[in-house]
């Protein structure tokens, strides 16, 4: 089929078969390899990506089913190599080790920034309750995002 | 907080040199990588525990002129993967010894024509009876190594164990159990293989290029020159990508091979949890003896692991299991026997603490049950027993530096408030009525850093810096960064050692044609050891720079400081402007430096004795917890810690290594739980393997204590795997403060804590609680 998608705030046109998943038209046709397979069956959230404002699992979903939709992904965040202020949060606070979860992290972060401005720490932990990290035992995912938040309030 | 630019980066929070590129999805990890005419490959693996091949058959009306097969007969060296016994085969020839065994390669255009061809591969077995548990593997069922089916033995003793028992005033025993667990790095395992005319070049996700470099060249003849391994970007390891890699690597490139394309394998989960090594399973069981008041007389501890159906690494995780196994606490008589045994299951391998964590929930819950048997609160029967500087260890180690043990109890027991929220809980538990009981417990334990006995003094650990024609200093070593800060740490050392920028500091990738062997990235020994090595590296480099300038200036001597050179209190020039010039001038400017043991620290290999570890860590952790006295669930609502790690190099990454190790051993304490059935795994998905989300995670409070450590680099110690000793044996002694039940056996399931409250009085049991 012809899928169009605006991935990034750039429209998309491709030739795909209509049950290919999300992830791999991100990874294989349009080589956005920011997004990753940790599990191929939505547990880990390696793979989050907005579309249409909603987060999910790209591993799940056959691209026929989001076609003419908007697609947000961890690529999409930095403007001119500039990191945004979440990003940045991230990388102050150490929410970031071994960066394999990050980009899903990122985007269910926003995700949740774009709903409410002001999260609690509570808050937080639900909105990243479907992202798995090995590495940091969450603390630091958790401070970067409350940081984030506090940085675009003011 | 703007990037850090300034000078003594050592200390400071420093943003992670990778970190942008983490940040904005260019990293790129081995799945990301795309190589011109590259093939996907998939093993086909053995589905019986036990058993010969009786035949293969590629099914004869499917089109294989589209497949590459490899198998055993194309290895051109031989058919064994290089570790330390050689004992585990690339690819069965015929007999099958676990579930899993990789025994045919296939490779294909695309990922569905590859899955497409493995469905038409037939193998036949001639089942055998499999050895699957501990117990079955001592009783001999089938003895399928040696004589007795024991891998590997350690004896520890120390003083006189019957004189000990002699002046015991009480004996207590117990057994603990402690269960499989999956490392479960977000990122699975994978590798490309390029073939080149004589050499083979394998990049992928990694923690030791110099294991695979060491495999490959064995099992293709390869020279070292020819040999060539590249870390990727690594999602996570954990000691999970310690040792299995270099299979990996071996099967793309005997498919590359075979080829003459390159060839690419990523495993997808369930293949990932299956088929690569886990943390070995053990029953381990203490008899001690206490005088009334609390003292360790004697202890006698047993310990047996379960090693799987190859040797691989399990003597070294034996090693350690047996060497921490009494615990940080001073006991004049001991004998600590340790053993690994066979099984026809996967072979168990490295997981972050490498048989530490195995013992340590061991040796904490006997010390709960001596200070119940005794009625002594389990904070004071620590702080009777626990070694400080000075005291001496169960292998006869005297500690002579760095012991922070005390400080780190007192900060955990402190800050947390253990001791009063103790008896409001104890008075809030006495009442008996709540369906909702809190409780709250502590863990007391060490870690040694660096390989164990004379390891480090064999691996003469190298390491070098380079000054390039930019005028920057570019650090050269094996060591790889997993997230846990490797390139970050390194280059903070480096610029306080010369004198110059945080950002004038750079870091090799880790391509064995291009960095020296470091030794692998395990045994927290990357920053206190290879660490070291770099700074020695850097001082080198330094001496030579500021001898040409001297020379430059007509001074009798020069010294950077702040990235500038001076003398007498002058500046002469900038760090940059000489290093480019010494390059223009004398060419190359790269020193080496290799690691060498601290004065005085001496091993004994065959009385297994001495001192282990040239230094220990410390850690304290307080857990508190919620007991459904209805569901038997138990939440972890939060978590003290305080960890004696040396100096910290960069804070935020060493509390990130403690916080993320803890939350890993909650996992192990309560979560985590492989399901067997006949030696195939029931539940290798993340569906069905639980590891904890971030609403399992306690809050958590991390406490760094700083006794610094003469010999590591600005006296920092190791960190990696001290957390992961601590939480679960807290956690299970809160357990115990909330309900009365002792689980000996991990992870607390609510069917294990139902069981052991059933055991306790009949008035608690069920919906007797009301």
């Amino acid at each position: 089929m012809r899928a169009a998608l605006i991935v990034n705030n750039v429209p998309r046109d491709i030739s795909v078969p209509p049950m290919k998943r999300l992830l791999d038209v991100l990874r294989e046709d349009l080589h956005l390899t920011g997004t990753k397979e940790g599990c191929g069956e939505g547990e880990c959230g390696a793979c989050s990506v907005i579309v249409d404002g909603l987060v999910i699992n790209s591993c799940l979903v056959p691209v026929c089913q989001v076609n003419g939709s908007t697609v947000l992904t961890v690529e999409g965040l930095a403007s001119d190599g500039r990191l945004n202020p979440l990003q940045q949060a991230f990388l102050e606070c150490g929410g970031a080790q071994c960066g394999i979860c990050t980009p899903g992290m990122l985007i269910a972060a926003r995700a949740l920034l774009d709903q409410n401005a002001a999260p609690t720490r509570e808050d937080i932990k639900e909105a990243i309750a479907g992202n798995l990290c090995r590495c940091t035992g969450y603390v630091k995912i958790i401070d970067a995002i409350e940081q984030a938040a506090l940085a675009t309030e003011t | 907080m703007p990037n850090f630019r300034g000078f003594m980066a050592v200390g400071q929070n420093v943003l992670r040199k990778e970190g942008h590129a983490k940040l904005t999805g260019e990293a790129r990890y081995i799945d990301d990588i795309t190589v011109d005419g590259m093939l996907f490959g998939k093993t086909i693996r053995s589905t019986v525990p036990r058993g010969r091949i009786r035949s293969i058959e590629l099914d004869p009306t499917y089109d294989w002129s589209r497949i590459v097969v490899a198998d055993h007969r194309d290895i051109p060296g031989a058919n064994y993967v290089a570790l330390i016994e050689n004992d585990q085969p690339l690819l069965v020839e015929s007999e099958v010894y676990h579930c899993y065994e990789p025994i045919l390669l296939i490779a294909a255009e695309t990922k569905d024509l590859v899955e497409e061809a493995a469905r038409h591969v037939r193998i036949d077995y001639e089942e055998l009876s499999p050895v699957l548990t501990i117990e079955d593997s001592l009783a001999c069922v089938e003895t399928l190594h040696g004589t007795d089916n024991v891998f590997k033995r350690f004896l520890i003793g120390r003083g006189d164990i019957d004189r000990g028992f002699a002046a015991a005033d009480r004996i207590v025993e117990g057994e603990y159990r402690v269960p499989h667990q999956e490392q479960l790095y977000i990122e699975p395992q994978g590798m490309i293989a390029i073939p080149g005319e004589n050499e083979m070049t394998v990049m992928g996700s990694m923690q030791c290029p110099y294991y695979v470099h060491k495999a490959l060249k064995q099992l293709f003849n390869l020279s070292d020159e020819n040999a060539i391994v590249i870390q990727t970007t690594t999602g996570g390891g954990f000691g999970g990508k310690e040792e299995y890699p270099s299979t990996i690597a071996a099967h793309a490139a005997l498919l590359a091979r075979k080829a003459g394309r390159p060839v690419k394998i990523i495993y997808d989960r369930a293949e990932d949890i299956a088929s690569t090594t886990k943390r070995h399973p053990g029953v381990v069981r203490h008899r001690t003896g206490v005088t009334r008041n609390g003292r360790l007389t004697a202890s006698e501890i047993d310990i047996v692991l379960d090693g799987g159906a190859y040797i691989t690494l399990t003597p070294v995780v034996l090693s350690r299991g047996a060497i921490h196994a009494l615990g940080p606490y001073r006991c004049d008589n001991v004998r600590i026997i340790a053993r690994a045994v066979y099984t026809n299951t996967p072979p168990n391998g490295a997981f972050r603490g490498f048989g530490a964590p195995q013992v340590a929930f061991a040796y904490e819950m006997q010390m709960e049950r001596i200070a119940a048997e005794l009625g002594i609160e389990p904070l004071e029967l620590r702080r009777i027993n626990l070694l400080r500087e000075g005291d001496i260890t169960a292998t006869g180690q005297r500690l002579s530096w760095s012991v922070g043990s005390e400080d780190v109890l007192n900060a955990a027991v402190g800050r947390s408030r253990y001791e009063e929220k103790k008896r409001d809980i104890e008075a809030e538990n006495a009442m008996g009525i709540a369906c909702r009981r809190r409780g709250i417990g502590l863990s007391f334990f060490f870690h040694g850093a660096g390989f164990t006995g004379g390891g480090e003094a064999k691996m003469k650990a190298q390491a070098g810096l380079e000054i390039t024609a930019e005028g920057r200093a570019r650090v050269l070593s094996g060591s790889t960064e997993i997230g846990q800060g490797t390139r970050t740490i390194f280059c903070q050392i480096v610029a306080d050692e010369l004198g110059i920028g945080f950002d004038d500091v750079e870091i090799e990738e880790p391509d064995t044609s291009r960095v020296p062997d470091s030794g692998p990235t395990v045994a927290s020994r990357t920053t206190m050891v290879v660490g070291r090595v770099v700074q020695f590296a850097a001082r080198e480099a330094k001496e030579k720079l500021t001898s040409f300038v001297a020379e430059r200036f007509g001074m009798p001597e020069a010294k950077l400081v702040e990235g500038e050179f001076v003398a007498n209190g002058k500046a002469l020039a900038g760090f940059q402007e000489m290093a480019r010039e010494y390059i223009a001038q004398r060419g190359e400017l790269k020193a080496f430096a290799r690691y060498a043991s601290p004065p005085g620290i001496d091993w004994d290999d065959d009385a297994y004795s001495g001192d282990a570890y040239p230094v220990y860590s410390w850690g304290a952790d307080v857990a508190e917890v919620e007991v459904d006295m209805d569901t038997f669930e138990v939440t972890c609502t939060r978590i003290t810690t305080a960890q004696d790690i040396g100096r910290a190099i960069h804070p935020v990454l060493a509390a990130g290594q403690i916080e993320g190790g803890t939350l890993q051993a909650v996992g192990y304490g309560l979560l985590e739980e492989l399901v067997w059935d006949r030696g195939r795994i029931v539940n290798n998905r993340l569906t069905n393997y639980i590891i904890p989300t971030s609403l399992d995670a306690p809050d958590m409070e991390t406490l760094i204590v700083e006794k610094q450590y003469p010999h590591g680099p600005f006296g920092a110690k190791g960190v990696g795997e001290l957390p992961m000793d601590g939480a679960a044996p807290a956690i299970a002694a809160a357990v115990f403060s909330a309900t009365g039940a002792f689980v000996g056996e991990i992870p607390i399931t609510p069917e294990r804590l139902q069981l052991a409250i059933e055991k306790l009085e009949p008035q608690i049991n069920t919906d007797g609680h009301r």
